[in-house]
């Protein structure tokens, strides 16, 4: 008989296609998992950005992910009804960005003020002398800072 | 009835969004620098996301399907502002309707972040962090080039004074006004209207650009109920170009 723990360990395969480190429930965008007693299965979703053209792709990677794990019945709803934020992100999530050469969102407490979304450590040099160039980057999720200790550029998956 | 008043809202949220996202990516490889270019080609893409929470959530009340929606009015249908509809000029105007935009946008994202039709106020919840890097964004650049060489504030100066009157009209009041702020919907366009001024007041201020007087200009109104600017038509025919030739096309 599944459970939603395997379901959940199925989804580890799933990797977020513009950070391919990142698995799907390290990102925080797997809201919910059900198995009915009839075995049917609903896998709730939430994108991280409401434009990311990626999400389509996630979808369609979990529903592919439980059919080859022979899960025949099954739905994967996209809504906000747990709208993501970046404290969603799990700890190995973190790791896997810094490994990756992107700065994880600093985590925050109550309501995101202005310091944190210009905050940054630098993956390469950890330094926290850095600051924001823009709030954009290559993908909605990014956004580019520079550090004033090493000189180089980095970018930072966004805090939200 | 209230679920009409409440359609006739999300319509405008969801147009205004659309068409300025149309607008942005007109700027993607035409940016004054790189960082520019990815900044307004970003914000179309968040723009085109948002428009497509609420379309989604006007289906569920039984509109038609997003893309059927987006794709398939004529310019009369459209209930957006005219603000966002006009051309996207030298970047300076770009900037200033985008300064002017975004922060009309995210307070009306906070006041339905807390609005009793739960559907709606999570959505803008969730929206409302996104907007804040427009915000951000926006009110960078203006304090920069608000503040810098007599050619950007003039500039500046000017594509302010010619917005303005278009921006007002963001807050034209619907016809459902009263009842919306009855049902706890959100705070109405006249509360939205002076949080408004207070903020962009509050940065304009740290520049050498001039509000003028508010009192003295005629906001430009009619685009909530259909009346557009002649540049509306072809920004709808671009869009929708690949869409009517083929609608089961995917790009």
């Amino acid at each position: 008989m599944l459970t939603p723990e395997h379901i959940r360990d199925f989804l580890d395969e799933v990797k977020d296609p513009e950070i391919p480190v990142l698995s799907l429930n390290d990102l925080g965008v797997i809201t919910g998992i059900e198995v009915a007693e009839d075995g049917f299965v609903t896998v709730r979703m939430t994108p991280t950005f409401a434009g990311c053209p990626a999400m389509e792709y996630m979808r369609a990677e979990v529903e592919q992910s439980l059919k080859r794990h022979g899960v025949q019945a099954f739905t994967v709803q996209m809504s906000f009804s747990e709208p993501w934020n970046s404290n969603k992100i799990s700890e190995k999530g973190r790791k896997a960005l810094k490994e990756f050469g992107l700065a994880p969102p600093q985590p925050y407490q109550g309501i995101l003020v202005l310091d944190i979304l210009e905050y940054a450590e630098c993956p390469n040099c950890h330094s926290t002398n850095t600051e924001m160039r823009t709030p954009f980057g290559p993908t909605l999720c990014r956004s580019m800072h520079f550090c004033l200790n090493c000189r180089q550029l980095f970018e930072q998956f966004k805090p939200l | 009835m209230l679920e009409n008043a409440i359609k006739d809202l999300l319509y405008k949220i969801a147009d205004d969004q659309l068409i300025l996202g149309h607008r942005n990516s007109e700027w993607t490889g035409f940016g004054p620098m790189l960082e520019e270019d990815i900044a307004f080609s970003s914000m179309a893409q968040d723009k085109l996301g948002h428009s497509l929470a609420f379309y989604t959530l006007l289906h569920q009340m039984g509109e038609g399907d997003p893309d059927t929606v987006a794709f398939m009015r004529n310019a009369d249908q459209f209930h957006n502002s005219q603000l966002v509809e006009l051309p996207i000029g030298e970047y300076d105007f770009s900037l200033i309707r985008h300064f002017l935009y975004d922060n009309a946008e995210i307070l009306r994202f906070e006041s339905l972040s807390q609005s009793t039709n739960e559907e709606i106020a999570k959505i803008a919840t969730k929206l409302k962090g996104e907007v804040r890097y427009h915000v951000l964004h926006a009110n960078t650049l203006v304090k920069q080039l608000g503040s810098a060489t007599q050619e950007s504030i003039s500039r500046l100066q000017q594509s302010l004074e010619y917005a303005l009157p278009f921006a007002l009209g963001i807050f034209e009041p619907s016809k459902h006004e009263q009842e919306l702020i009855d049902a706890g919907i959100y705070s109405g366009e006249a509360a939205l209207q002076n949080q408004w001024l207070e903020r962009i007041s509050a940065v304009l201020e740290k520049t050498h650009l001039k509000l003028p007087e508010i009192a003295n200009l005629q906001p430009v109104y009619g685009g909530r109920y259909g009346q557009h600017t002649e540049h509306l038509q072809p920004l709808l025919d671009e869009m929708a170009e690949v869409f009517k030739i083929d609608p089961t096309a995917e790009w």
